[in-house]
Parts: C-alpha cells; structure tokens; sequence
C-alpha cells in the first residue's frame, strides 16, 4: 500500500510584523490523526502561527505542504505572497478553521451557514449539502436550531454551528483558534465535548488554546511557544506532566 | 378638475423621461460606486489615487456645470473626432450628442462619486472575521465578495444609497436646462404660456414627493431584506 | 497694482477667450454668487432656528405645517422652487403695479427667496436632528437647576446643539453654493451665468466651463476648510482627553 501523503507539514515558518519578529523559525508535522495543541501566553504568537498554516496571514519565510503538495510562493513589491492563489484556495478547502469569535455568516441561517462552502466550493449539489448538513447538525446537538441566524443563538451554540460548518468541508486538518476563549464559562464545556469526540474518530487537529486539561487529555503532541519560538514540545505527559523550562513551569502553575 | 390646457399628455411623458433617465442613471452610478469603491480600497497606488481624483472633483463642482461641461463639451469633443475623420480617412459620420444619454451619463457619473463613497464606507463597517471565514473555506475572492462581502456590506450601504437616489432624482431636473424635455421643462414651458406657474410647478412637485415616497417604501423593504439574520435576539 | 495689471495683460496676450473683459464677467459673477449663497445662508439659518424648536414641539398643530414645510422643500427640485417663485411672482395679480415690483422685477430677489426656503427647510432638519440628541442628563441637571424651558433651551440645548451640527451644517453650504449654479437659469449672472455667456459667445465649453469648474472647486475647498477648523476649535470638548 501506498503511503498517504501527511495531512499538514510546516517548516521553519517565520512572520514580521514591521519590525517586530512574532515566528522566528517554527515547524510542525501533523499526521493522520494527530491532535496538536499549541499552548503559550498572549503574545506569543500561537495564533499567528495557526493563520500562517491557512494563509490567512503571509508567512515572510518558510514552507507549507498540504497533503504533500507544496505551496508555491514569489516575491512581489508587497512582500512574498502565494505564486498560485488558485493553489491557495484549493490548499485552503482542505483546512477548515473554527475561529475564536465563530464568524459564522450573519446573513445566513445556521443551514446556509453549512451548506454554503460545500455548495461553492466544493461543488456539492445542493441536495447531499443539506443532508450532510442535517447529520452534522444533529452530531452537535444542534438539529433544531438550523434554521436561525446566528445572531439568535448563545455563542456555545454558534461555536458548535461553526465546527459543523468546518466539518461540513471534510476537512484534511482542522484549525481551532481559541475555540473556547470567547465563550462564557458554562459554554464551554459543550463545545469541548464536540472537540473531544472529533479527536476519539481520528480527526487531524491542531489547536490553539488556553484549556489544559483539554491539551492534557486530548492531544498527542503538546507544542508550547514562547516569543515566537518552541520552548518545549512532546506528548503531553512529558511536557504538561514534567515541564522543564522555568517559563513553562510558571505558566503551568496554578492562578490565583 | 384642473385645466392642463392640453399639456396633460406632454406632462405625463416627461414625467417618464425623468424615471428613465432617473433609474438608469441610477445603474450607471451604482456600477461606478462599486468600480471606484474598489479603486480605493486597492493596494495600487495608481488606482487609489484616480479614484480619490475623482470624487474629490465630482464633489466640488456644481452639478449643473459638469453637466454643461460633458454635454456642450462633449459634443465639441465628438465633431472633432468626427472632422478629424473625414479629413483623414474620408470618413463621414455625424453624431449628434443625444441629451437624453448625455443626460444619463452624467448625472450617472456624478452620483458615481457619492455612491463610491457610501460603499466604501459600507464594506469598511463588514466586520472582518465574516470575510475571513470565508477565505478560510477555499472561497476564491470574487465568491468571498458575491456570497459574504456584498450581502453584507448592502445593509450598511442602503441608508446611504437611498438618501443618494433621492438627491439623483431631484437632480434630474437640471436635464431641462440643456433642453430635454422631463417633466421640469414641459411643465416651465406651460407655465409661461399659460401663465398658471403655480398649476404646472404644483403638479410636478406632487409628482417628485410621490417618486419619493415610493421609493421610502421600497428602500424600507429593501432593508429589512438586507437586516435579516442581524441585531435579532432571543 | 499697475504692474500687476500688466503682469495680467502679458499673460492674457496670446489669449482670445480670457481677456479682462471675460474675467470681469467672471469676477462680477463670484460677486453674485457670493451674495446670493451667503445671504441665502444667513436668512435660512435665522428662519432655521425656530423652525427647529417648533419642529420638536408637543403640539401637532405647530409640528405638522413645519414637518409638511420640510418635507415638500426637501422631497422636490430647487429647480421647481425657484420656477414656482419666479414665474409665479410675474403672473400675481395687479403686482406689477406696487412698489414690491421695483425688487421683484430682477431675478435675484424670487432666486434668494427659493434658495432662503430651501435651505432653511435643509437647516431645520439638521438642527432637529442635533436637538434631539441632546443628552438626557444634560436637560435634567437643567431642570435639576431650577432652569425655565428658554433658559434650558439658549444656554444648554441649543450651544451644544449647534456645536454638534456644525459638520452637516459644513455640507449644506456646499451644497448651497453646488445648488446656486441654477441661478443662471433664470439669466442671473452668478458664476455659472459668467460661464454660459463666455461659451456661447466663443462657443469655448472647455475654456468655460473648465475655468469656472475650478472656481468652484477652489470656493468649495475653502469652505471645507473653514469648517474643519471651526470643528477643531468648537467640539474639541468631544474628542476624548490626551490627544
């Protein structure tokens, strides 16, 4: 048997902002089934990191492969951008992001939410969208709100609109920027419980968050950054269990 | 019943001229607010600074002299071409600058600056995250615009663009100064032959409120259309 | 002033169009518009203010003729305005025979009547719109004070309402000057007149109307300005501290 490409691999990815470096150098490699979270303080660059992988920010160096395709860069007078956009958008239809303030569709309805990139993207009928739509819906426990708008539901439900919007893609990885960190705390355990069963299928995830006992119990490689580098990085037993870098400790240690 | 003097059929086919000309300079200047709207949105250089050229004229003159401006001007401007021509090729073609097109023209391209602007700041008002989702679903651009930016951005467009179409309907009544026949002109010229100003100007008032508020009622449909799925709670 | 005149004559030498002939036109045609937008302007905005108050009033009976005024003023062309004025003027009854026809025989006084009540009309919506948003603690610390209702309203309400409609204020003098151009329709020789009779008599549209263009635009900067800095001096109190 043939081996299946690697869902995501990035390589020594690095970002500036002016003058300041965010991501000095960052990697990573998630294979089939992989559940990586990235963990550090604000600041510290784990979401740019995340919107590096989809695009949505310019990394200024540095590698992406998508599904062992490599993307395809060139210099421009704004700076180093995509050679293909056309290759970016199909490299983009196999990575779903779940944001951290939903950004569901407002015009749309919770359904047209689901349906609509599928439809326009990926060129589904209208017919099999929608009813892959309807299980995704029941999936997260959200059946009977399909036909809301965003705007009438409580933000748990529209995160868990959102990761069936993102699963609606089929996606290759799944991107999870802060899923939980814009919720009220009696929210977020339901969008966690959706997040807990994706990665018990075998779902591709990376996550940045702020949840530990998420990172703790769900991951298989725990990514902690720190200025824009990898402080510590492993399974996480090891760096969550036994951290070895002061820093790592601190933020470990408990809040008062 | 109000004697009309036999103008009654005349008056009723310039009130047809000024909602034609009304309504398609009305496209035509949606279709340039857009174009200029994306100009100066632009990352080029170039093309932001025609755009903001353009407007910052357009705003400053008076209507009726741009007008004035693009209509005997223009007609200048074409027999040139057109003698130019004939000298040369022995081409002999004449066109006569048609008021009613010039008139569609440029009060198109003078509501094409405000539209501009009411756009412009009508995509600046769409919160980003909705695009970004957009782009993050392998949405090409022009998807991300048709599908999310364009719905989105009409709720906080239409506000505007209303007020503009009411101020573009008004202004079609300078197309009786270079001698198109809307309902301003027929209505002067009876005024002065009848000698009952207030008759004729009274009625074509009447007619513009009435042009007005059914357009009121249609923007407010309009809105409610373009509102749905916001500031709804439960 | 000599040399200067000179300095004109050498530029205008090997021009046909802009002689000091046209350019008196011109000048004499700034005048005219001029006074008639300013004049306009100060009438409008006097009749404006009690137009406001009204229109805010809890009787019906002052509200509604002020709304009805409004809306019809607003809602058609100034073109039918002044039309309606100037034309109707003529064909009064027996008016040829008062002392009122001395003033009313040139066009200017209908076209600064139409334009006075067109924006006033603009004027009273923009002022209502001000008034309105008064703030609710400011009114009740007034009345807190002890404070009549025309007290409250010349030393709280309309200051600050005032201050707040100075951008929209900014655009309807600009738009009143825009909307003067149609002066010349009733054969005023404002700006736009000067221009018309310098195309028609060197059939020269580019020249004419080119050159008043940029008159416009000059005037319409100025205003502009002086409204940004009239801004700057009078709502610096709303623009958030250590800035």
């Amino acid at each position: 048997m043939a081996a299946t490409p690697i869902p995501l691999e990035v390589r020594n990815i690095k970002k500036r902002f002016g003058d300041t470096e965010v991501l000095k150098g960052l990697s990573l490699k998630a294979e089939k089934g992989d559940v990586i979270t990235l963990i550090g303080a604000s600041g510290s660059g784990k979401s740019t990191f995340l919107r590096c992988m989809n695009l949505l920010e310019q990394p200024n160096e540095g590698d992406l492969i998508v599904h062992g395709e490599d993307i395809r860069f060139k210099m421009t007078k704004h700076g180093r951008e995509p050679a293909d956009w056309k290759q970016v958008v199909d490299m983009r239809a196999k990575l779903s992001m779940v944001f951290q303030s939903f950004n569901l569709w407002a015009h749309m309805t919770l359904l047209e939410n689901i349906i609509e990139a599928p439809i326009h993207v990926l060129g589904k009928s209208r017919k099999d969208a929608v009813a892959h739509a309807r299980e995704l819906l029941e999936r997260v426990g959200l059946a009977d709100r399909a036909d809301y708008y965003p705007a009438q539901m409580s933000g748990g439900q529209q995160q868990r609109g959102a990761i069936a919007r993102a699963l609606a893609m089929d996606p290759e990885v799944m991107l999870f920027d802060e899923p939980t960190s814009a919720l009220d705390p009696e929210l977020v355990g339901d969008v966690l419980k959706v997040m807990r069963d994706l990665a018990k299928e075998g779902r591709t995830m990376i996550v940045v968050t702020h949840e530990m006992a998420f990172a703790r119990d769900v991951s298989t490689e725990v990514i902690y950054l720190h200025q824009g580098q990898v402080e510590e990085a492993g399974p996480p037993d090891e760096v969550l269990g036994n951290p070895k870098s002061e820093r790592l400790k601190q933020f470990l240690a408990p809040k008062h | 019943m109000i004697d009309l003097h036999g103008y009654g059929p005349r008056l009723f086919e310039g009130a047809m001229i000024t909602i034609q000309l009304g309504l398609l300079s009305l496209i035509l200047s949606l279709v340039l607010g857009l174009l200029t709207a994306s100009a100066k949105m632009s990352r080029s250089w170039a093309l932001h600074r025609i755009g903001t050229l353009y407007t910052t004229i357009i705003r400053g003159v008076p209507d009726l002299v741009l007008m004035m401006l693009l209509f005997f001007g223009g007609q200048i401007g074409i027999n040139q071409v057109t003698d130019w021509l004939y000298y040369q090729f022995d081409i002999d073609i004449f066109i006569n600058v048609n008021e009613f097109v010039a008139g569609v023209l440029t009060i198109g391209l003078i509501f094409g600056a405000y539209m501009g602007e009411t756009f412009r700041g009508a995509f600046m008002a769409v919160d980003n995250g909705q695009i970004e989702a957009g782009r993050a679903y392998g949405m090409s651009n022009w998807l991300v615009f048709r599908r999310i930016r364009f719905p989105q951005m009409m709720r906080h467009a239409l506000p505007g663009l209303s007020n503009n179409w009411m101020v573009l309907l008004k202004t079609t009544a300078l197309v009786s100064v270079i001698g198109l026949s809307d309902m301003v002109r027929v209505a002067a010229e009876a005024s002065k032959a009848t000698r009952e100003p207030f008759t004729f100007m009274l009625i074509v008032a009447g007619i513009y409120l009435l042009i007005a508020c059914v357009s009121e009622w249609g923007f407010a449909r309009l809105q409610k259309r373009y509102d749905v799925g916001f500031g709804e709670t439960n | 002033m000599e040399s200067l005149t000179t300095w004109i004559e050498g530029l205008l030498a090997n021009n046909d169009i802009f002689t000091l002939q046209t350019l008196s036109y011109y000048g004499e045609g700034l005048t005219t518009t001029v006074q008639l937008v300013f004049l306009s302007l100060i009438i409008g905005l006097i009749l404006a203010v009690p137009l406001a108050i009204g229109r805010g009033s809890k009787h019906q009976w002052i509200k509604m003729p002020i709304f009805f005024y409004c809306y019809v003023f607003r809602g058609t062309p100034l073109l039918v305005q002044l039309y309606l004025i100037y034309y109707g003027v003529v064909f009064i009854e027996g008016i040829q025979d008062t002392w009122l026809w001395v003033i009313l025989e040139k066009p200017f006084v209908p076209a600064l009547i139409a334009f006075t009540l067109n924006t006033a009309a603009y004027t009273t919506e923009i002022f209502r719109g001000a008034i309105k948003s008064t703030a609710r603690g400011e009114i009740e610390a007034a009345r807190a004070y002890g404070m009549s209702w025309w007290l409250m309203m010349r030393r709280i309400v309309l200051p600050s309402a005032f201050r707040r409609a100075l951008p929209a204020y900014g655009n309807e003098v600009i738009f009143m000057l825009h909307a003067s151009a149609i002066a010349s329709v009733v054969t005023i020789m404002d700006l736009t007149g000067a221009a018309r009779f310098v195309y028609a008599r060197f059939y020269a549209p580019f020249d004419a109307f080119l050159f008043v263009a940029a008159i416009y635009l000059c005037l319409t900067f100025s205003i502009l300005y002086l409204f940004r800095y009239l801004e700057k001096r009078l709502l610096a109190h709303l623009k958030p501290s250590g800035q």
